[in-house]
């Protein structure tokens, strides 16, 4: 280590965003790769039409499927932008 | 009862030949009989590491379709008896590695060597899944880079869901996660990612560490398994995985970086 690396290890070490960055992709592969075959598919075309609707990007729609107990819980998450720029009026 | 390894990456440049090379010819020189086979149809290149090259008349797809049998395809090394090479072909087209064609040659390679280890190609296309789709074990090859890291994960899914154990619902493929190129120095620095958050990201066992080294180029250049040179790092990296996979405890090495000088360290290099 030099001098200047010295000065400069206050600053946040790549290798810990390397790791968070891991941990978020993996969770949500993970997610894609365990969940009904369908999810990916269902994922995109609730995006095709919400984004009918508003200006959204990927990843700002989450959805989920969860067992609780005897049921199956389909949940769906849609971060809307703020102020949502609409693209027509809701019908 | 012999047993199949895929070396495995999914993202290529990671180590998988060399550690096939190395692999293979450790656990020939723990006394088992051991082959290896290259999988990359059309790039092949575990014979040059192996330093063989020479001498390869026919391949693995010449066997496959009948042109050859397994005794004319099979090349001897050349340092170790019990140790043979199944080289890949440099032509066909990549569907020349059918299922069935695989799962016969192996078949036939079981009954006289004790480990048969799958040199895989990069990605997770046919030749990938041909060569972990028989395997009882799988030597997972990662760099301490997300690309990589992530590629390892995406494997490790194909491993658990497409291989013939999780199409039987078998026994699951034993995985063993191998780090190689690691730097301890770069780690220390906090510029690469370290084993242990590879380790608890991939979620599988460590076998071993090899760190990057020069003396893997050079064992290429020569075209002897870098497992020979037990005066390198990386040789012995290398042997100390073939001890733990053969269920010896033995512990991990090449985790620090080598100490420097003070004045060294004050002014860098
Ligand atoms: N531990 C290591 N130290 C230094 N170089 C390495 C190491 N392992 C592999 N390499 C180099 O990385 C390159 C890719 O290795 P290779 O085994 O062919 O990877 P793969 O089969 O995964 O594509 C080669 O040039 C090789 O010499
Ligand atoms: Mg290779």
């Amino acid at each position: 280590m030099s001098f200047i690396d010295y000065f400069r290890r206050n600053r946040r070490k790549s290798a810990s965003v390397a790791k968070e960055r891991l941990q978020i992709i993996l969770a949500r592969e993970h997610a894609d790769r365990d969940g009904p075959d369908f999810l990916p598919e269902l994922k995109r075309e609730l995006l095709e039409v919400v984004s009918r609707y508003v200006e959204i990007d990927l990843d700002q729609v989450n959805v989920t499927l969860e067992r609780d107990g005897d049921y199956e819980v389909l949940e769906l998450n849609v971060l809307l932008p703020d102020p949502s720029p609409r693209k027509r009026a809701a019908p | 009862m012999s047993k199949i390894i895929v070396v495995t990456s999914g993202k290529g440049g990671v180590g998988k030949t060399t550690t096939s090379a190395s692999f293979a010819s450790g656990l020939a020189m723990r006394g088992h009989s051991a082959v290896v086979i290259d999988f990359d149809v059309g790039l092949r290149n575990l014979d040059l590491i192996m330093g063989c090259e020479r001498r390869v008349v026919y391949d693995f797809v010449n066997v496959i379709n009948g042109e050859a049998t397994l005794r004319q395809a099979l090349i001897k090394d050349k340092r170790l008896d019990n140790l043979s090479i199944l080289p890949a072909s440099q032509t066909r087209d990549k569907e020349a590695l059918s299922k069935e064609g695989v799962g016969k040659v192996l078949d036939e390679l079981r009954e006289s060597f004790d480990y048969i280890v799958c040199d895989s190609p990069a990605g997770i296309e046919r030749g990938a899944l041909m060569a972990l789709y028989y395997a009882d074990e799988a030597l997972v090859v990662t760099n301490p880079e997300v690309s990589s890291v992530r590629d390892s994960d995406r494997i490790l899914g194909i491993l658990g869901a497409k291989s013939k154990r999780a199409e039987e619902g078998a026994e699951p493929i034993r995985e063993h996660l191998l780090v190689t190129r690691y730097s301890p120095q770069r780690v220390d620095q906090g510029e690469m990612l370290g084993v242990e958050d590879i380790r608890e990201l991939l979620g599988i066992p460590l076998l071993g560490v090899v760190p990057e080294s020069e003396a893997v180029l050079q064992a290429s250049n020569a075209g002897v398994p870098v497992i020979h040179d037990s005066d390198s790092s990386s040789g012995q990296a290398y042997a100390d995985a073939v001890a733990r996979f053969l269920g010896e405890e033995v512990p991990m090495r090449f985790l620090e970086p080598e100490k420097k000088g003070f004045l060294k360290r004050i002014f860098g290099t």
